[in-house]
């Protein structure tokens, strides 16, 4: 497939989780607004942030505590990217700086969808679902931002299944052999035991260790070995 | 101005987490070890990803209805309902438990 084709695949892929986003950016930008941030912040925000989890987490922090502290929280929930950008590095092409520029375009529902297997990504397809993506979730947030419909109301109408029940789709479409299942099976486990004493984002950094687990080779005994024991 | 300020710290921070690993690696490539981690690393942080979406929730606990959605997107989709219906069923399961 040729880059371009895989950057226009990536455009369509990005619908799915471009709705999920469009959405949450409405969610955004309603509460942005009513935390007093005005309608520019919250829209410039969504433009060069570009990242929910770390955005919500500054409006909500932000009103209770100093702004160093909601820095570091928001800062802490994007941890994982730093083990993404690592995964991702091999895929990329170029010097440190062009490669560095290309990670920009990392999002979760993209890193998932440009994952060709055994380690590989297709970085146009990841860049072609994130244009996807950040087109939603600024327009969502041009939308919060004007209409700034009640929170509450987005979530009596459901509106906190869409990334979930998306990322649950994406990873039964993820898990390929068992061992796959092992990561996500490790990975959530963990993951949850962490958010029992762990910042939210130090709990999804604990998720990464079910890759190691999946990883680690299995020692078998080989003849020689099970003839002498017994 | 504290927002202000906020937002484009976060913004810098967030940018340089995804730009380390490239910056500091460049042409070189992972270990054989480390790329096999890399090959499960999607499904291990999608489940992260699921559990802190599900668990978060501002630390307010489990929603009966919100994974009751999530589930009902999930069996819709195995199913073979597209994407989007499957996650539209989901959120329709979510809305009518909340009514009731």
């Amino acid at each position: 497939m040729t880059t371009r084709a895989s950057f226009v695949s990536g455009l369509r892929l990005g619908v799915g989780p471009g709705a999920a986003t469009f959405v949450l950016g409405v969610s955004f930008g309603a509460a942005a607004t009513s935390a007093g941030w005005g309608p520019v912040l919250p829209i410039l925000s969504s433009m060069f942030t570009f990242s929910g989890s770390a955005q919500f987490t500054l409006v909500t922090t932000l009103p209770t505590g100093t702004a160093a502290a909601a820095v570091v929280a928001a800062l802490l929930i994007n941890l994982r990217y730093l083990v993404m950008g690592i995964a991702l590095n091999d895929s990329l092409r170029g010097g440190r700086w062009w490669r560095a520029l290309q990670s920009q375009a990392l999002v979760d529902a993209s890193f998932v969808g440009a994952h060709q297997g055994g380690g590989r990504f297709d970085v146009a397809r990841m860049v072609g679902m994130t244009v996807t993506q950040w087109t939603c979730w600024v327009a969502g947030t041009a939308l919060g931002v004007g209409l700034r419909p009640d929170p509450d109301l987005l979530e009596r109408l459901g509106g906190d299944v869409v990334f979930p029940a998306f990322f649950l789709l994406l990873a039964l479409e993820e898990v390929r052999s068992p061992r796959a299942g092992v990561a996500l099976v490790v990975g959530g486990t963990l993951s949850g035991l962490a958010m029992l004493v762990l910042d939210p984002g130090l709990a999804l950094l604990a998720a990464t260790a079910g890759a190691v687990v999946a990883a680690a080779p299995i020692r078998r005994r080989d003849r020689s070995d099970a003839g002498a024991s017994r | 101005m504290k927002a202000w300020i906020a937002v484009l710290l976060v913004t810098v921070g967030a940018s340089l987490l995804k730009a380390v690993g490239p910056l500091a690696l460049g042409r070189r490539p992972l270990p054989d070890s480390a790329r096999r981690v890399v090959g499960f690393m999607a499904p291990a942080l999608l489940a992260g990803l699921i559990v802190v979406e599900l668990g978060g929730n501002g630390g307010d606990g489990l929603d009966g209805a919100q994974i009751a959605g999530v589930a009902v997107a999930g069996i819709a989709w195995r199913l073979h309902a597209p994407m989007l219906l499957a996650v539209l069923l989901g959120a329709l399961t979510a809305a009518a438990l909340r009514l009731l």
